[in-house]
């Protein structure tokens, strides 16, 4: 093929520039591209933003023209990426100009009234909260406040993600509420939690660049974290001494920069683990000074089961099930002792690994001259045991004394642009409250009653429904209101033909979702609500390096589209005090009879303390607009009361409009780059040198836990391993990122990557349509043996981005049982031709 | 925004081939309320639907328009089997500063020639190694939802011949 084709999009262009031409009245002078050198014509507006996708963090430099973005660029001050873009962040500017924006409530009706199998049509915002209001009041009345339940986002921004945990903990008095990010890291955060006591890593990105090696357990950096992996690449090709391992169950593009590769059988990193921790200790590599000082040991609880259904048959017979979170202590010795039946020989025979990469891996670990990054993002965090991944990999780093300083590092990833900043630190999690604090302890319940200005006795006492739990009590109609935001969890989800569609198809429920385009979630709803996205609103992200980012309002949402914001405060509108909360909790604050949810929220003398005077001259801002404060002034200073003074300070909000953003904690103004070392974290004293102080004994946690079997395996039925994840060029359920040309072209369908050797034995060839199916469901796909991952015999991957093929039917709903999380990583399923391919 | 750029945009979105207008709504009730899906089509969602062929990459010499100047250029051939690892990139076989008299292939922008503090090297910085992290190659299929981006000379056409600016 020769010569420029004609295509679509630049159909578009020309067809654009004429028509403003003859709109004109001036005759079209195709070949005059002349320059337009005049300041006004010529200058664009710019402006700084967090990049809309993955956890990196990049800052973004946003272009805008006659209210509308025209292009975007890598922020060249910005630490993070120092100008650089991945494709997807370079194509920002397109992300929102999709030309299906929802732009109007829609509801589902029949003979104009709303009908759970009525067709969508459009509605006004007050029609739409008026069907929505009434739904959630006759939950509430049903079933008590756990009859409603939301489900939100690590992309919902730090206001929307607090306002939202208020209007649900404080205003419905339920802890039913729940991010994607519970499906993304909740295993690091329970690993966090146990290991150090608090969440977060230690660490930042500035560990690359000091680093003699990097070990990647599960995490296919050159694909989902692409400008980190422009550092670990600079690093590694730079500096010749730097070691790369990557580790997997499948050959990713991130082996193409490894020194050592590794593809082992699922779930036994468990093992590998395991022989590093022995390989470190019998060659006497421990730092027995910095063990003896800093750390304790513990062994955790063990046959902990899968986070299955109650009735189901490995749920019931494992034995330590009821408190998986359980440990005890042990002692150094005890330790070495658990460990030692794990040996490179017998991780060589159970893992598929070649003994001698094992042993060069533990080295890089033993060796107390090399200083070690270790990251990790999916492959341990879903996995039945990802907890314990977690721990096991803080273990080899507390062994060794390897952390919390320059280099060495045990790093856990992001998948989401703000699942620290709002998912963890505002503590959008069913069982959190802000800054680490939880709803089961009366303490922290105090404190949160005693910022927010109410009543003792306000926030349940009880965890509420997790994202697994809440699609289980959808279909068992025991959630009967629920609202989606800044997700796709029908997409998302595992086993969604038994339990999300179900769940949000049971009569008995109404489903709300607020969305920007129209999703397979949206059409499972019954009522839509148009949402602004990314710079149509003021935002703020955390990255995962605990770095705080805050971005102005830059354009303005098509048509009637509102911030997730918006909608979560001008809903609270709708509930009278009385209407939610009891007589016996009202006693205890009467002057609050007879107001709205509203007033007792938002307008509570702090959240409106800020005057809309204090707005930027030149940038809009619709919510602040909208309710008469800077609304997103006041939710950011309330919500930051939680954690100044309790290591989790953040610097005041005008701040963050100036910087390219601060890695928390901000004390006295200056960020903190390592957290637990003196001289860097401002939380240790003089003279301590290193504390964990998220224990009160200022010690972190060596935990002693085995190797356990996934929940469900190949057998003669379902031969083959199954793995799902992401591709570079989409975003999560490829929502925003399948209606940019460019991106979708690039990769427009999933397809099943198998090993050719598998689909030689089965007569299947490249193309071919084949089922791919579980004891669950099936879907459609097509074989891929080439391109850019190389599969093992008996494992497929299969991308989770496309709508057409949803490969969450196949799935289990298997999870850790401490984290919640689902393990997207492992099932078992067998293959089927449907058509040849062609 | 201007009056006549909404105008500008709505015409350009409703004769862009045909396609759907916004908040398509197909005409037949159905089980997903008559909402269509154009990414997915037209299965129901509880349905498995077709998988489409796999779509060869586009393989040409011909550029594509960029839609700003800081676009990293769509990759308008395939670079399949193409190293790019420890060993060597491909890549820069053709689009190196010294290979592209030979190839006439763009050079790679002086922008790769600089590394984290803005400073040019010798060399190809390493952290611009990996070209596949912002440049991607085009397959034949075409995206079921049109993009209503507007590009800046288009905007600045449309200024010149009279809109106003804000």
């Amino acid at each position: 093929m020769t010569g420029a084709k004609f295509d679509r999009r630049d159909f578009l262009k020309l067809e654009a520039a004429a028509m403003a031409v003859a709109a004109a009245g001036m005759a079209p002078s195709a070949q005059a591209a002349n320059l337009a050198t005049d300041k006004d014509t010529a200058t664009l507006d710019w402006n700084k933003a967090a990049c809309r996708f993955c956890g990196t963090g990049c800052s973004v430099m946003v272009g805008v023209k006659e209210g509308r973005v025209v292009a975007t660029h890598g922020d060249i001050k910005a630490e993070v990426n120092r100008g650089l873009n991945c494709v997807k962040g370079y194509f920002l500017s397109k992300m929102m100009y999709g030309e299906d924006r929802l732009t109007k409530p829609l509801l589902r009706k029949k003979n104009g009234v709303y009908d759970k199998n009525g067709d969508f049509v459009p509605v006004s915002w007050d029609e739409a909260f008026d069907v929505m209001a009434d739904k959630f009041k006759a939950a509430l009345k049903k079933r008590g406040p756990n009859g409603v339940a939301m489900f939100g986002s690590g992309q919902w921004t730090i206001f929307e993600g607090y306002a939202a945990v208020k209007l649900f903990k404080a205003g419905f008095r339920t802890n039913n509420i729940d991010p994607n990010a519970r499906h993304c890291m909740a295993s690091a955060v329970a690993g966090f939690m146990r290991s150090f006591g608090i969440d977060e890593p230690m660490g930042c990105y500035d560990d690359i660049e000091a680093t003699d090696a990097f070990v990647l357990w599960g995490s296919n950096m050159a694909e989902m974290h692409p400008i980190l992996w422009t550092r670990v690449a600079d690093r590694r090709l730079s500096a010749p001494h730097v070691k790369v391992a990557v580790l997997s169950t499948f050959e990713h593009r991130s082996f193409d920069l490894a020194d050592i590769g590794m593809v082992f059988k699922p779930q036994t990193d468990l093992i590998l683990l395991n022989a590093i921790a022995n390989h470190i200790i019998k060659t006497g590599r421990v730092n027995k000074e910095f063990v003896a000082a800093h750390t304790v040991f513990k062994r955790g609880q063990t046959d902990i089961g899968y986070g299955l259904r109650p009735e189901h048959p490995l749920q019931k017979k494992a034995a330590g099930a009821a408190k998986p979170n359980d440990a005890t202590d042990m002692s150094f010795e005890e330790y070495a002792a658990f460990v030692s039946e794990y040996t490179i020989p017998k991780a060589a025979e159970l893992t598929g690994v070649p003994a001698n990469r094992i042993e060069a891996l533990a080295e890089i670990y033993a060796d107390p001259k090399t200083k070690v990054v270790s990251f990790w993002t999916m492959g341990f965090n879903q996995h039945t045991r990802g907890v314990w991944a977690n721990n096991l990999a803080y273990n080899l780093h507390l062994l060794t004394g390897k952390i919390s300083e320059p280099g060495n590092s045990p790093f856990s990833l992001t998948g989401q642009p703000s699942a620290c900043g709002t998912a963890r630190e505002v503590g959008t999690f069913s069982h959190r409250l802000p800054a680490d604090m939880l709803v089961t302890n009366k303490a922290h319940r105090d404190r949160a009653e005693e910022i927010w200005k109410l009543p003792e006795g306000t926030i349940s006492d009880k965890n509420g429904a997790h994202a697994v739990l809440q699609n289980r009590m959808l279909k068992d109609g025991l959630i009967n209101a629920y609202w989606v935001q800044v997700n796709n969890n029908i997409q998302a989800a595992a086993n969604a033909l038994e339990e999300g569609i179900p769940g949000y198809r049971n009569p008995d429920n109404f489903i709300v979702v607020s969305d920007a385009y129209p999703t397979v979630t949206t059409v499972c709803a019954d009522l839509i609500l148009p949402t602004a996205m990314w710079v149509e609103k003021e935002g703020a992200y955390g990255n995962a390096e605990r770095r705080t980012q805050v971005w102005r309002q830059l354009v303005t949402a098509p048509g009637e589209a509102r911030s997730d914001l918006w909608q979560l405060m001008e809903f609270s509108k709708r509930f009278k005090i009385e209407d939610v909360w009891t007589d016996e909790l009202l006693a205890k604050k009467p002057e609050y009879r007879g107001k709205t949810l509203f007033e007792v929220l938002f307008r509570n003398g702090q959240v409106d303390k800020f005057p809309v005077s204090e707005l930027a001259p030149g940038f809009a801002n619709q919510e602040s607009e909208a309710f008469g404060f800077y609304v997103h002034k006041g939710l950011f200073e309330e919500y930051a009361t939680f954690g100044r003074g309790h290591g989790h300070d953040l610097a005041p909000y005008d701040r963050y409009h100036e910087e390219r953003g601060l890695r928390w904690p901000v004390v006295d103004g200056k960020e903190t780059r390592w957290r637990f070392r003196e001289g860097s974290d401002p939380y240790v004293k003089a003279g301590e040198g290193v504390r964990f102080y998220g224990y009160p004994d200022g010690k972190a946690r060596i935990f002693a836990l085995p190797y356990e079997p996934p929940a469900e395996s190949p057998d003669e039925t379902f031969p083959f391993w199954l793995v799902t994840g992401r591709v570079l060029e989409h975003w999560h359920s490829g929502s925003m990122t399948r209606r940019v040309p460019e991106l979708y072209s690039a990769f427009p369908e999933a397809v099943c990557f198998m090993n050719p050797d598998d689909a030689a034995a089965l007569k299947l060839r490249r193309g071919d349509e084949i089922k791919v199916e579980s004891r669950r469901g099936y879907i459609r796909t097509r074989v891929e043996t080439k391109g850019r991952n190389t599969m093992p015999p008996g494992v497929v991957f299969v991308p989770w981005f496309d709508e057409g093929q949803l490969i969450n039917k196949v799935t289990l709903d298997a999870t850790d049982p401490i984290s919640l999380q689902t393990d997207f990583k492992k099932c078992a399923v067998r293959l089927a031709l449907v058509g040849e391919a062609r | 925004m201007s009056r006549l750029l909404r105008s500008l945009l709505r015409v350009a979105l409703a004769s862009s081939l045909g396609l759907a207008a916004p908040v398509a709504m197909s005409q037949s009730a159905g089980p997903d309320g008559g909402l269509s899906l154009p990414l997915r089509g037209p299965t129901p969602v509880a349905d498995p639907a077709p998988a489409p062929r796999i779509q060869p990459i586009r393989n040409t010499a011909a550029r594509e328009t960029r839609n700003y100047p800081e676009q990293p250029p769509v990759i308008p051939h395939t670079i399949e089997g193409y190293q790019i690892d420890l060993n060597g990139n491909k890549c820069l076989s053709c689009h190196a500063r010294s290979r592209i008299r030979e190839s006439q292939a763009p050079m790679i922008s002086i922008t790769h020639f600089m590394d984290r503090e803005g400073q040019f090297l010798a060399t190809v910085s390493p952290r611009r190694f990996f070209c596949t992290e912002c440049h991607v190659s085009q397959t034949d299929a075409k995206p079921p939802v049109a993009n209503s981006f507007i590009d800046i000379d288009s905007l600045i056409t449309h200024l010149k011949a009279g809109g106003s600016a804000k």
